[in-house]
């Protein structure tokens, strides 16, 4: 019996391929140790790490890369924590000097109960960046028209958000991430609001290019394990979107014949 | 050390006396700092890190020293 060998196309960001459609943040694990053995576990290929200064008190190298090797894992930086326009740009630029890639998760937050992005902001940001030939993936809200004028400029990558930063709500508005997925030319990434697999799963079933997760690995009660059940979740759910699914009835149907039966 | 030769510079929002003559490099190194993992900027300026042994550390620097850390 030969086995069956699921072949799917590679992610394609920018002209980047990447076999694995699940990137993992690096924040929030209780040490380095555990968190490196999540993201093997995870299968992830694109890690995102933040932009902070230098702790002068503490004697112990505590800066990510005495940890992660960036020949393993493609670093993605990110402006988390950004407020404004200015700020991002900043953030980015400093990422950008530190050698590695021209590579920008923009994130501009715009409250910080929700955590919910200042769209208006990224793209102002976003424009920047583009300009200065950075390679930009872009976090926003769930709204079409802000993804769509995200990528007309020149987003190399939309992240609409599942629910707020670190919520684990799962996917709260399925319909308008598919309405995105549906219009954008651009990959399509679910960033933030993931909590557990069945979240992963029903986030790819909507037929988004990858999902971007820290939280629900991160605080999960054993990370590695879950980093092992995200990357089978997202890999389900984009074979279930890619396999078509049936329709749904408000009716049964019986699965086996209703002829053939005894003493009818 | 003698006190009429060092300067004060700002470090990641806190004033730090430093000796006077030294250069980017010299600084992180004084705070044992790898320089390839570390990036500078000086008075709102990035410097590029080829350019950290060229370039003075002066009085009233305002240091920013950031380096990559866990996030998502």
């Amino acid at each position: 019996m030969v086995p069956y060998e699921f072949q799917d196309t590679p992610l394609v960001i920018a002209g980047r391929e990447f076999k694995s459609r699940l990137i993992l943040g690096t924040g929030k694990y209780r040490d380095n140790a555990t968190m490196v053995a999540a993201l093997r576990a995870s299968g992830t290929e694109m890690v995102t790490v933040a932009v902070r200064r230098v702790d002068l008190d503490r004697t112990k190298e505590e800066g990510i890369l005495y940890h992660l090797d960036p020949k393993e894992f493609f670093l993605l930086p990110n402006t988390a924590g950004c407020y404004t326009a200015e700020e991002a740009v900043r953030y980015a630029r400093l990422a950008r000097a530190a050698g590695f890639t021209e590579w920008i998760k923009l994130e501009v937050i715009g409250d910080s109960t929700t955590l919910l992005p200042d769209t208006q902001a990224t793209l102002e940001a976003a424009k920047i960046l583009v300009a200065e030939g950075f390679k930009v993936m872009a976090y926003t809200n769930e709204d079409l028209v802000m993804a769509l004028r995200l990528e007309d400029a020149g987003c190399v990558a939309v992240m609409p958000l599942a629910s707020p930063i670190g919520s684990g709500l799962g996917l709260v508005n399925p319909y308008y991430v598919r309405e995105i997925k549906r219009r954008l030319s651009v990959p399509v990434i679910v960033d933030a609001g993931v909590g557990t697999a069945s979240d992963a799963c029903i986030t790819m079933e909507q037929g988004v290019d990858a999902i971007l997760m820290n939280t629900a690995v991160a605080e999960a009660r054993d990370p590695v394990a879950m980093g092992r059940a995200m990357k089978l979740a997202v890999e389900a759910g984009r074979l279930a979107y890619l396999a078509g699914r049936m329709p749904k009835r408000e009716i049964a149907v019986p699965s086996s014949p209703t002829t053939g039966m005894l003493d009818r | 050390m003698d006190a009429s030769t060092d300067i004060t510079v700002r470090v990641n929002g806190r004033e730090r006396r430093i000796p006077r003559g030294l250069n980017v490099e010299g600084l992180l190194r004084s705070l044992g700092l790898h320089p390839a993992l570390v990036v500078v900027e000086r008075n709102r300026e990035i410097v590029p890190r080829g350019e950290y042994a060229a370039t003075p550390v002066e009085e009233g620097d305002v240091l920013e020293l950031v380096h990559f850390v866990g996030g998502g």
